[in-house]
């Protein structure tokens, strides 16, 4: 059934995506180890060594922009430009625009880790860079656009497999988020003010925080998952009606979700509810994707106990499932009282940036990297597999701290006494998080771990002799 | 806030067009139209990946629809469609009710008639509900006297409690402050530490304000004297000269708020220069800082935002850091 006959990697354009699959490595590491660096100062204040540019506040942009523009948007920019020649099988259009792409992307990326910690910054969440550098940007994002749908419109495919469905819905989106969200009026070469105010700005700036996470984190990664869970497990995609109904139903909804992130706030009523409720039909088209993921293993179960590969993919749709049932539920009003604010959010966000981005990430580049660099297979595969444990442990033990840290917060921020009066003082909510707070660390510690035992691995097959790694025979 | 009616329209069609779409889409595909068998290929093939025609899980699709089914609930029961205000009539606060008919001068007009109309917003609810259950506790203790209440145990802990809440934020956990912020745990008073001024400060707040070289004719060759003066006079090591130098600049008007003794004066909050206790720091550097830009320092008044009761209780508490 399967057709193994394909036209060999001569035909493409693999040195972008050879270039964009090894910068994934070396971003995840920086922007995990920095992100296990602020981890401990809130343990430990004393590690920001009272330098300004070490401080939390100014490293904490740097780590989020680090694993979702550098590592993950990396990570993206390798996979769609892999995906889109393989499933058109045409080479990459406007091959120079597309080496701008690259170079461009690692400019911002510089500027970012630059910039963030002198401190500049526009104040908005997730668009924290300052106005030069967000006009680079788009510069390079609609180039990418171009790339991108220019392969599509000249493949040789009758149709445009789904993968590219999502690559695509990501690209044209975080396009429009991007560049409405960063409207402002410069006032000097660093500094510039939101072209909004107030509670508009607030949900200008949600509508892209939720759809950075909507269609960046999840629409684009989605894409990624439909190429590499049936390509690693040998096995055709479950359901085409369940890809084409979840897809639309995705990206229609999606982008209606922003407000929820300001529930009790000075939005007004209607804007709140109607993010509530969006967000809660969200939730099936959401699982639409891990089904369909999940159910392509059919008859391939048995290969999860040889391959490490595919169980990076399969655990991260089972992350992906469970986050994606957190949100929604998040979503809604009376357990947003509870959870707003607190860590819970934090390990939210984790469960799907560690547990889904991450992964899904990891274990397409395990099956990349060989094919990019002319091998049957990676240069160790037990230690593909201590990675996976590594990963796993790590996520598992960052949420289930931050849970359990976030109820026990919302719960002593509302405990009152029989006076009216409230329990617990802010720093008692403190002092009492410190133990999972350590926990997180050391979840982080494991994640991070299991990025380096990556690096080397891969660093050893990109440097192996030709034909000395050759694909295992199949179990 | 009310929108126009052409927005109102525009986002309630885009909503019910999403909503209602996804209803269809899930509708129309649950069916097979694919013209191939479920189960099978659908024919297509893209690097060697197929994809099947199998139907949508049922478990799923039904899900999916009851989802649909709350979100239009809830959209008729609550705020959500533009202007439509839902059967419930529920608002969160009075921020829409304030500005309703657009008419902002009528805002305390449309409250009044919103309460008198029993709509009341839900946090007009809760407060009112909380004033109910315990009103009545702290219309008790504003009853009893300052001076019986420092000797009530419980009564010192609840006090505790709303410091913690309200005012550790400046004044610190423990109440021993920070720069700027006074210590509140000795018995150095800026406008005094007698039971009845400390809930005058913390009903009416108050505003701290030295101006710049205390708005006096001294030059900024004379900013090294007078420190030293200042340090002099708390009993600091200092250069003698250079203080009695600082002495004469003092008497430049500085002994208008300060004192002639240099012992402050609680009418004005004017510190006292002659005990140890630093405001704003008490090192050379600091003090030079205090007298070429002033300070200014802002107490806020609370009798608005949390009530007499309330501050008469927080009054016994921080008397009684300092009275032990």
């Amino acid at each position: 059934m399967m057709n193994h006959s394909q036209s060999t990697g001569a035909d493409y354009n693999y040195t972008i995506v050879r270039q964009f699959a090894l910068t994934t490595v070396l971003w995840g590491i920086v922007g995990m180890a920095v992100g296990v660096l602020i981890a401990a100062q809130l343990i430990w204040p004393q590690l920001n060594f009272e330098t300004p540019w070490l401080t939390f506040s100014r490293l904490r942009p740097l780590h989020t922009n680090a694993v979702i523009f550098a590592f993950g948007t990396s990570a993206l920019f390798a996979t769609s430009y892999y995906v889109v020649q393989r499933t058109c099988q045409i080479r990459l259009f406007a091959p120079k625009l597309a080496a701008f792409t690259f170079w461009g992307w690692q400019a911002v990326i510089i500027a970012a880790a630059i910039t963030l910690p002198m401190g500049y910054t526009q104040g908005k969440e997730y668009a924290e860079l300052e106005w030069p550098i967000d006009i680079a940007i788009a510069v390079i994002w609609v180039s990418y656009a171009i790339v991108f749908f220019g392969t599509i419109a000249k493949r040789t495919t009758s149709h445009i497999y789904v993968a590219n469905w999502f690559f695509g819905a990501f690209i044209i989106t975080v396009a429009v988020l991007h560049i409405v969200n960063s409207m402002a009026v410069p006032v000097s070469l660093f500094k510039s003010y939101s072209l909004y105010s107030g509670a508009v700005d607030a949900m200008v700036q949600w509508w892209y925080g939720h759809n950075a996470v909507g269609f960046l984190l999840t629409a684009g990664f989605l894409g990624m998952m439909y190429y590499f869970v049936p390509k690693q497990a040998g096995r055709p995609v479950y359901s085409y009606r369940l890809s084409i109904v979840h897809f639309w139903a995705l990206i229609a909804l999606y982008i209606w979700a922003g407000p929820h992130h300001l529930h009790y706030t000075a939005l007004p009523d209607w804007t709140q509810s109607l993010g509530m409720v969006m967000s809660l039909i969200l939730f099936a088209p959401s699982w639409g994707g891990m089904i369909n993921g999940i159910m392509t293993l059919s008859g391939a179960w048995h290969k999860l106990r040889t391959d490490p590969v595919l169980r990076f993919l399969v655990v991260s749709l089972s992350f992906y499932g469970m986050s994606t049932f957190e949100g929604p539920m998040m979503a809604i009003k009376t357990v947003n009282a509870l959870s707003h604010y607190t860590d819970w959010t934090v390990g939210h966000v984790h469960s799907g940036a560690l547990g889904w981005v991450a992964m899904v990430s990891i274990g397409s580049l395990y099956h990349l990297v060989p094919v990019l660099f002319g091998h049957g297979r990676m240069f160790s595969t037990s230690l593909v597999n201590v990675h996976f444990w590594l990963a796993t442990i790590g996520t598992v033990l960052y949420i289930v701290s931050m849970w359990i840290s976030g109820v026990m917060q919302g719960l002593m921020w509302r405990a009152v006494n029989s006076d009216g009066t409230l329990t617990y003082s802010f720093v008692e909510s403190l002092e009492a998080s410190y133990p999972f707070y350590f926990v997180r660390f050391l979840g982080g510690c494991f994640f991070l771990t299991g990025m380096l035992i990556m690096a080397y691995n891969v660093l050893r097959t990109v440097k192996a002799p030709k034909d000395s790694l050759p694909a295992l025979a199949e179990a | 806030m009310i929108m126009s009616n052409f927005w109102s329209i525009w986002i309630s069609v885009l909503t019910i067009v999403v909503i209602v779409g996804c209803f269809i889409l899930l509708k129309v595909v649950n069916k097979n139209y694919t013209g191939v068998e479920e189960g099978k290929s659908m024919g297509h093939e893209f690097d060697g990946i197929e994809e099947l025609n199998n139907p949508l899980p049922k478990w799923w699709a039904y899900m999916f629809y009851l989802t649909i089914v709350f979100g239009v609930i809830y959209l008729a029961l609550y705020p959500g469609l533009g202007n439509y205000k839902g059967l419930f009539g529920w608002t969160s606060s009075n921020q829409s009710i304030g500005t309703e008919k657009g008419l902002k001068a009528d805002s305390a007009a449309a409250l009044e008639a919103a309460k008198a109309e029993n709509r009341l917003s839900q946090y007009d609810r809760e407060v009112a509900h909380a004033d109910e259950k315990y009103g009545p506790i702290f219309a008790a203790y504003l009853a009893t006297p300052l001076e019986e209440l420092v000797k009530d145990e419980e009564a010192l802990k609840v006090g505790g409690r709303l410091f913690l809440q309200n005012c550790a934020q400046c004044h610190g956990s423990d109440a021993r402050g920070s720069k700027g912020f006074p210590n509140l745990t000795d018995s150095d008073w800026l406008y005094g530490g007698d039971l009845a001024t400390i809930k005058t400060t913390l009903m009416n707040g108050r505003n701290g304000m030295m101006p710049p070289k205390g708005g006096l004719p001294i030059e900024d060759s004379e900013i090294k004297g007078l420190a030293e003066y200042v340090i002099k006079l708390s009993g600091g090591e200092h250069d003698e000269a250079l203080a009695a130098q600082g002495q004469g600049s003092f008497m430049k008007g500085c002994f208008a708020c300060h004192g002639m003794d240099a012992k402050g004066n609680k009418f004005m909050g004017a510190p006292n220069l002659t005990d140890n206790v630093w405001l704003y720091g008490g090192s050379r550097g600091s003090i030079e800082e205090s007298i070429i830009n002033g300070r200014a320092g802002v107490m806020p008044a609370w009798k608005d935002i949390l009530g007499e009761e309330k501050v008469h209780v927080i009054a016994a508490y921080v008397y009684s850091l300092s009275n032990k």
